[in-house]
């Protein structure tokens, strides 16, 4: 359960990032979460309401975009997305080890109140 | 209050002007602006503070020609059996020292010191994993001068340690027979990171009915690149491919020699 210290990570950065843009309130975060970072969104939600309690995220929106696990296959020079984690092209069978996208972990932006 | 024009003048402000004439020169309050709602665009890795120390880490010990390996696995697939057999083997071939991290307890660390390496316990607490800063620190009790090879016994954990870059060369995944051959499937993040695959605990391989295998076809499907080392730390199985990786993979690591 390492959600909290990411979410607590996370919080820090925007809440920092919130007072140097002069904003008064945060209004939303927003982050990119790749299926393959080993982290659950639902347990960022959890962390986050907790973690933001008394601070000026307090009641915002977190919202969490998930990043699909995408391979390049060198057999059939494409891109595949896994559905299933596993990395294996859907078309040929071939195992990729490519991994182009889906271990992100970023905060990617948020929406604040300025006075 | 300005009778004429209903603003509130507060004690602060000069008001010493004669018959109060419009346009008057006192200091209406700003209008209250209404908050204005801006998107601040960010873009950056949350992780980005721990990502930092570990390139740090990994400049420090490329400096040095230190070859660094972060063995992960589930809690009790025999990490740190492993990791004392591969110091008494590698002797003096390669100087080794190790930093283990559990939540609580000393007790790898005394088991480790038998093999006669230098030891660091790290106790997390309630942290489920290592992170950069903690190896930072644990290093600073190390005698770094001469050491070839730090090997870092993650906690037990098959989930939370994936996402911490310490600052290693290599990262090896143990799996024993034990865990069952479908552990890959279970847990991708974790075994799609992994440079190198350990199958542990081979001499249990036949009472736990394991499929060498299906366990084998497993790990293909989520790290097809990892090299894969079958091992028995008691019954010395495998060992001599996987010291031997090491002591080659030290040699890469000096070649590479230290960072611009």
């Amino acid at each position: 359960m390492h959600e909290y210290s990411i979410m607590q990570s996370a919080l820090t950065q925007a809440l920092n990032e919130a007072r140097l843009a002069g904003a008064v309130r945060v209004h939303e975060i927003r982050l990119r979460i790749g299926v393959l970072s080993g982290v659950v969104p639902d347990a960022l939600q959890f962390a986050f309401e907790t973690l933001a309690a008394g601070t000026s995220a307090e009641g915002a929106l977190l919202t969490i975009e998930e990043v699909p696990a995408r391979f390049w296959c060198a057999f059939c020079r494409k891109e595949f997305v896994s559905a299933n984690l596993y990395a294996e092209c859907p078309d040929c069978g071939n195992p990729s080890g490519e991994l182009r996208a889906g271990r992100e972990m970023e905060l990617s932006s948020m929406e604040v109140d300025r006075v | 209050m300005c009778e004429d024009c209903g603003c509130g003048l507060s004690a602060g402000i000069a008001t010493t002007i004669s018959g109060h004439d419009h346009p008057h020169p006192h200091h209406h309050a700003p209008e209250p602006r209404a908050e204005e709602r801006q998107t601040v665009e960010l873009r950056r890795a949350i992780l980005e503070k721990n990502d930092r120390l570990a390139e740090r880490n990994r400049g420090f010990f490329r400096a040095r020609g230190i070859l660094v390996v972060n063995v992960l696995s589930s809690p009790g697939s025999g990490k740190t059996t492993l990791i004392g057999e591969t110091i008494r083997r590698l002797g003096p071939r390669l100087k080794t020292a190790v930093i283990v991290g559990d939540l609580a307890t000393d007790n790898d660390a005394r088991r480790l010191r038998d093999s006669g390496a230098p030891v660091v316990q790290i106790n997390t607490g309630t942290v489920c994993h290592l992170e950069a800063d903690m190896v930072a620190r644990a290093v600073k009790q190390l005698e770094m001068n001469g050491l070839d090879l730090l090997i870092i016994e993650n906690v037990g954990n098959l989930v939370c340690p994936a996402s911490y870059d310490l600052g290693e060369d290599l990262r090896v995944v143990l799996l024993s027979v034990t865990d069952g051959e479908d552990k890959p499937l279970k847990y991708p993040p974790m075994f799609h990171t992994a440079n190198a695959i350990i199958i542990s605990k081979l001499d249990l391989n036949q009472a736990c009915a394991f499929d060498l295998e299906a366990a084998t076809a497993n790990i293909r499907r989520i790290a097809p690149r990892a090299r894969l080392f079958e091992i028995s730390a008691k019954a010395g199985t495998g060992m001599d491919d996987w010291c031997n990786d090491l002591v080659r993979q030290h040699e890469a690591v000096k070649r590479r020699g230290p960072l611009d």
